[in-house]
């Protein structure tokens, strides 16, 4: 069965065993909310080498964090597998040459593989007096990405640089450092902001890719959905605390040693889309990101918020908006509406009152009618 | 006695009535105490956490209330006997923006108002209410409420909840978190929403320290940094910076009916929160200046007394003389009226 | 011996044991009341503490029930003692509209097992209208039990007694004048502290008292004719038609001031508009003001006025109107604000129902066995 053979030789090729493989690509799917059998595709596509597109990895005004996270990855040799599932044409951290020869292989595969490779891009994009803020090879990034993105597939920003700006456009700007989407505004790009973001949230938009042919749903930011879909609020292991306004007032205080909600603290989970109290920071495990290790998220991903907004400042809870739990002004605890019956009790008792006094009446006018009706003076 | 003069003395007696009610507004609203103590609600800075509202049912030992078997947590949609305080929302339109009337959307507060003239205290007949003369608060007594529940149809805000599923149900309302058993104003802490409050949105102070910072808030342009103060208006220590919002100019609870301790204020209108327009001279002042005009010491009363006694007296007492052994002696003279149709 | 006797005549007859059915009913519910709380049977919730127990029960019954008061001053007062034979019915239908509404203030109240604490000089707070309303309800519910006591004597035959408090008669008279005064005047009362959650149409504030206790005269009078009227049918007795259409010329100037300072201050303080805005309180308003109306233009033609049929019209109308003017004030134009809402639910209504027909079961009881008519009318 070709199947079979293309597992085998992946099993040789990676050096992880079939049962390792097929939990890491299970795992990716479940992180995007895939089901089984989407696992399964997806295992296929990376096991088949055919499907292996090349990719293009720039570097511009960044700290290669992005880099260096996805490497310390902990699953069965990510990096193993994630320089083997593609073909890493081109890629300034990792690849084994330098200098002018790696800019000619650059070319080369660019050239080759026009329409098909994935264009990574790691790091903001300076644009002020021409983009000479950062040269690669004696080209600004800012032609290495307009160039790059002209025979691309896909395009991806990893990190909040390449998504938004991130640490070199915050405060004065004074390279007026852009995200990709800034300089790329006639193409999609799929953004995986964070500083670091987690390694799966890429590997699962490319596995997304490599399996499907296409990205998975994106929100207004181009962001995948089911990494940012949701507020770091919405799942945090201390929101409990939050909403029965138990709060660490100062680090080290007994609320901070008891685990209490670090929103006084200036936590922005309330305002920062991120998948990270399911998933957690990188691969470390043990509960480990930085809302689970006492300290206040300061929302890296969220532009105007991260590297903006000073850490003891308070978030806007977004989670607590309508239309949300809540009850409007008007809203009365046990108010009554006439029911068919007792306003029919009440017509009774009125028509009663009216109808005795007709018959009443009647009774007085024949009486009186009869003469006897005046016989006091 | 002739129609004539029955007539007159009717609008003699309703003329003699409406002059003696109309002078008798001697009362003016009552003063703020000096040491009034209050809370000062922000709706810009609350992000409707409900931290208040869990914090003051754990402190106070109010059940949650349950919307039905589907909603099992804590759901009160207004103030009850289970309930002295709750967050609500006002929203318009599409509710984008907060702290915007158009298509925009705020929280609001609803609790007791702790008045500086109140209602509920003029009204009780037992004085199962009464105002605190140091700190100012509004506080319940259940050991002589009769359950009359005029308080609740005079407080403006319909603030104090009777328990109406309680066969031995009692009068709730906020108490500021200081009666019998809870006292943490007398100990010194914050009353439970002020100390919970993640925004100062809930601030705890002395009246007169919170209508100070109020007007503060109100003068500071918007989009400039304010440092908001939480806990307590005096904290210095636990502040946070935020841009001004728009506030809009008006301190609820400055003036209305003689004024309250604990004031809002809004980026919408103050009405939209569920806070009634309402005058500046307090109810209880002028029901207490005409009970007092027509009960001072009894007085009027008793002159009244007397003067239908001796009436009464002369118009039974022939015909008591004329036939002692009859019960019938209320019997007054026969009809001496004239003019009968 | 006496002018009154007993009327006679089978208790149990087909509509009293219709009303002893009603009774049962309603005391049912009051037993549901007092086992599972108040919401258990009646609909009074946050926004409206006061439904029709106190509205009806209370504020109406006892106004419903000031034909003793309203004999009285007429009698006593102004000395026309032509109206005598009508007193002691009147006693008696005060008593008992009294009687209920010191009950249903009974059952109404959330801790009425504290009700004692009412009574205790120290817990009285003098600036309550509510304190002035319950300590004169209850006094004067005494001073009814006191001048209706002769009835009972004179049955009993206690001479001695009977000549002994005609002695003193006179005072509890006097106070039999003066507690309706008060607290009928109090009942309005009550509204002003309600501000601005009652109706314009019905906030007159300071002129609260002087309204409720001119509403209050013309209803009782207009109950003793209806009363009459109803017993010279019932008990198959002459109407005295003659005698009501002079208490209908009372009730003429009672009205007239009532009018008069009614819309005096709706237009002084530039309230009338409220009127015909087409909402239920202007609506209500304008039907409460024709139930007004309409006796006054009956009672002011001696022609019309002394026809028993329009006569028994006109009282019955005003005890509508004042009725009505109560329920506006106090329910229908009482807004607490948006998002309130109240009617009675049917448990509820069915104890108000239930306890007025004990009382006019236990009315029909004591005219039948005491000497409460005039003899001079049955023979």
């Amino acid at each position: 069965m070709n199947d079979e053979r293309n597992f085998e030789q992946l099993e040789k090729r990676l050096g992880v065993s079939r049962r390792d493989f097929m939990k890491f690509c299970t795992g990716v799917a479940a992180t995007m909310g895939l089901t089984t059998s989407e696992a399964m595709a997806m295992a296929n596509a990376v096991a088949s080498p055919k499907a292996r597109p090349p990719v293009i990895w720039l570097h511009g005004q960044e700290c290669t964090g992005c880099t260096e996270s996805l490497l310390r990855s902990e699953h069965p040799t990510i990096e193993t597998l994630i320089l083997d599932l593609i073909s890493l044409d081109y890629h300034e951290t990792l690849a084994a040459a330098a200098g002018h020869q790696v800019e000619a292989a650059k070319q080369a595969s660019m050239q080759a593989n026009k329409g098909k490779y994935l264009l990574v891009i790691e790091g903001a994009t300076p644009v002020k007096d021409g983009g000479i803020y950062c040269k690669i090879g004696g080209k600004t990034m800012l032609d290495h990405v307009k160039e790059a993105a002209e025979g691309a597939a896909a395009i991806v920003a990893i990190g909040s640089c390449a998504s938004w700006g991130g640490i070199p456009s915050s405060g004065i700007n004074p390279t007026e450092a852009k995200g990709a989407p800034a300089i790329l505004t006639d193409k999609t790009v799929v953004t995986i902001p964070g500083c670091p973001p987690n390694p799966y949230n890429f590997l699962s938009t490319v596995l997304h890719f490599v399996t499907f042919g296409k990205l998975p749903a994106l929100d207004h930011l181009n962001r995948p959905k089911f990494a940012y879909g949701r507020l770091i609020h919405e799942n945090c292991e201390r929101r409990p605390h939050f909403d029965a306004g138990r709060f660490a007032l100062e680090f080290g205080d007994e609320g901070h040693q008891k685990g209490y909600c670090l929103y006084k603290l200036g936590c922005k989970g309330p305002e920062t889309y991120a998948n990270c109290p399911a998933i957690e920071f990188g691969d470390v495990g043990g509960g480990a990101w930085p809302v689970g290790v006492g300290h206040p998220c300061f929302g890296c991903t969220e532009q105007g918020i991260g590297f903006t907004k000073a850490i003891h400042e308070l978030a806007d809870v977004k989670t607590h908006a309508p239309p949300n739990a809540f009850p409007y002004v008007d809203d009365r605890q046990g108010t009554s509406n006439s029911t068919p019956g007792a306003a029919a009790l009440v017509g009774g008792v009125i028509g009663a009152a009216v109808g005795a006094t007709a018959m009443a009446a009647r009774k007085l006018g024949k009486s009186e009618e009869a003469g006897d009706g005046d016989n006091r003076g | 006695m002739k129609r004539r003069d029955f007539l007159k003395a009717t609008a003699g007696g309703a003329t003699a009535a409406l002059c003696g009610i109309g002078t008798a507004e001697a009362r003016e609203n009552k003063e703020p105490l000096e040491n009034a103590i209050g809370i000062l609600y922000d709706a810009t800075l609350c992000v409707g956490c409900k931290a208040c509202v869990r914090a003051c049912k754990e402190i106070n030992g109010l059940p949650p209330s349950i919307m039905g078997e589907d909603v099992q947590y804590d759901a009160a949609r207004d103030v009850s006997g289970d309930t002295y305080n709750v967050i609500k929302v006002y929203k318009n339109g599409t509710s984008e923006a907060k702290d915007r009337e158009i298509d925009g959307f705020s929280f609001a507060k609803k609790s007791c108002m702790h008045c500086v003239d109140p209602a509920c205290v003029s009204a009780c007949p037992v004085t199962a209410l009464d105002k605190n003369p140091q700190t100012g608060i509004v506080q319940y007594n259940p050991d002589v409420c009769i359950g009359c529940r005029n308080c609740m149809v005079a407080c403006p805000y319909n603030i104090p909840q009777y328990e109406y599923n309680d066969p031995r149900g009692q009068i709730q309302k906020c108490q500021f978190c200081n009666q019998a058993g809870v006292e943490r104003i007398s100990q010194g802490l914050l009353p439970g929403c002020a100390e919970v409050c993640p925004t100062g949105a809930t601030l705890f102070g002395t009246r007169r320290e919170l209508l100070e910072e109020a007007k503060r808030r109100l003068a500071a342009k918007p989009g400039e940094t304010y440092t908001y103060a939480r806990g307590r208006a005096s904290d210095g220590l636990h502040t946070h910076d935020k841009e001004a919002p728009e506030y809009r100019q008006h301190v609820y609870g400055e003036r209305e009916l003689g004024g309250t301790q604990v004031m809002h204020i809004a980026g919408v209108p103050l009405n939209r929160l569920g806070l009634p327009e309402l005058p500046e001279r307090s109810y209880a002042s002028i029901a207490e200046g005409v009970q007092h005009t027509l009960y001072k010491g009894m007085i009027a009363p008793a002159i009244a007394l007397a003067g239908l006694a001796f009436v009464v007296k002369r118009n039974t007492s022939k015909a008591d003389q004329d036939d002692p052994q009859s019960q019938n002696s209320r019997r007054p003279e026969p009809n001496n009226d004239r003019g009968e149709s | 011996m006496s002018e009154h006797k007993p009327v006679e005549g089978r208790i149990l007859t087909l509509p009293f044991m219709f009303l002893g059915v009603l009774g049962v009913i309603g005391l049912y519910f009051l037993g549901v009341r007092f086992a599972d709380g108040l919401g258990a049977v009646a609909n009074i919730n946050s926004g409206y503490p006061w439904g029709v127990w106190v509205v009806y029960d209370v504020v109406v019954g006892t106004a419903l029930a000031t034909g003793g008061y309203a004999l009285a001053f007429a009698i006593y007062v102004f000395n026309k003692g032509q109206y005598h034979p009508l007193i002691r019915p009147a006693i008696l239908a005060s008593l008992f509209g009294y009687a209920l509404g010191g009950f249903g203030a009974f059952f109404d109240m959330g801790r009425y097992w504290q009700f004692y604490n009412i009574l205790m000089p120290s817990n009285w707070n003098f600036n309550s209208v509510m304190l002035e309303v319950g300590l004169c309800v209850m006094a004067y519910i005494l001073v009814l039990v006191i001048e209706f006591a002769p009835a009972l004597l004179e049955r009993i035959g206690a001479t001695g007694a009977l000549r002994w408090l005609n002695k003193v008669l006179f005072l509890i008279i006097a106070l039999g004048l003066l507690l309706p005064t008060m607290h009928q005047s109090s009942l309005g009362s009550l509204l002003i502290i309600m501000g601005a959650k009652v109706h314009p149409l019905w906030q007159s504030l300071q002129l609260q008292p002087l309204l409720a206790l001119l509403t209050a005269l013309t209803m009782g009078f207009s109950i003793v004719i209806f009363e009459a009227s109803f017993s010279a049918i019932g008990f198959r007795r002459r109407p005295e038609t003659t005698l009501l259409a002079r208490l209908g010329k009372v009730i003429i100037g009672l009205l007239a001031v009532y009018l008069v300072v009614r819309l005096a201050e709706l237009v002084l303080r530039g309230k009338l508009g409220f009127a015909f805005t087409g909402d239920l309180p202007g609506n209500m308003f304008l039907l409460e003001m024709a139930l007004f109306i309409f006796p006054l233009w009956v009672l002011l033609s001696p022609a019309r006025r002394n026809s028993g049929r329009l006569l028994l019209f006109a009282a019955v109308s005003l005890l509508f109107a004042g009725a009505l003017y109560r329920f506006n004030a106090f329910l229908i134009g009482y807004n607490p604000g948006p998002g309130y809402s109240y009617f009675p639910s049917v448990p509820e209504l069915m104890v108000t129902v239930g306890i007025v027909a004990i009382e006019i079961m236990a009315y029909l009881v004591f005219v039948k066995k005491l000497p409460v008519l005039h003899s001079a009318e049955h023979a």
